[in-house]
């Protein structure tokens, strides 16, 4: 059994991110969507929260958000990979359910 | 002119997640057509709406980045951005746009308008101020 958490808002502005990573069990999926792919970035104060999760759950971030919002291919957390909207639908699937972390 | 006031556009807010941005530079080209003295500030996540290589082509969004780049042409005289914001997200000055400005009547140029401040900086500029609009 196995759950997508989405996150779909900036870690600096609010702690869906922290909230998604601190509910969520070993073995889940995390996706990063819209401003949630902000959570991506290397060099940023939300990093090592991300690093830590990449542990034991996989994180995944919507290609096309990361595009629109000038994040570099080469400024993406090593472990973090990209999926575009098929890969999402993808993830759907694969899990159990979906839980939304607005 | 006596009725000029010093504007200040105060953005907190990443692009395209919310419609804050894309509010704000609407406000800020309307304002700037009254001859007003108009400057920005970025902070927070408001630093995003500067960082350049924006590319929409699959997002099926309007990518409004270019547009800040004519700011200077509608006499946006200071874009500030807070470095504490830009450290906090991995950012230098080096990932954000460059904006041009330049005076028509005097010839007058600057080659690049977009400046870090500090946090100290920030609040003089926004106690200078006449008006602040907040998005």
């Amino acid at each position: 059994m196995a759950d997508l958490h989405t996150v779909n808002k900036s870690p600096f502005e609010k702690n869906s991110l922290e909230a998604a990573i601190k509910f969520s069990l070993a073995g889940s999926s995390i996706l990063l969507i819209e401003d949630g792919v902000y959570g991506a970035m290397k060099g940023t104060v939300a990093e090592d929260m991300v690093k830590g999760a990449l542990g034991d759950r996989k994180v995944y971030a919507l290609k096309s958000d990361v595009m629109a919002r000038a994040i570099k291919a080469d400024r993406i957390i090593d472990g973090i990979e990209l999926v575009d909207y098929t890969g999402f639908v993808d993830l759907v699937e694969a899990n159990d359910k979906v839980q939304a972390w607005l | 002119m006596s009725d000029i006031k010093k504007f200040m556009y105060l953005n907190r807010r990443a692009p395209y997640g919310t419609i804050y941005a894309w509010e704000s530079l609407e406000v800020v080209l309307i304002g700037a057509a009254f001859d007003q003295e108009v400057s920005l500030i970025f902070m927070d996540d408001g630093v995003f709406q500067l960082v350049k290589g924006s590319d929409t082509s699959q997002s099926d969004m309007k990518n409004f980045m270019p547009t800040y780049r004519t700011l200077g042409d509608y006499g946006v005289r200071h874009l500030y951005v807070d470095k504490a914001s830009l450290e906090a997200r991995g950012l230098t000055q080096e990932d954000l746009i460059e904006v041009a400005w330049e005076d028509f009547e005097t010839e007058e140029e600057v080659d690049n308008i977009v400046e870090p401040v500090d946090a100290d900086q920030v609040a003089q500029l926004m106690a200078e101020s006449e008006v602040v609009f907040s998005f």
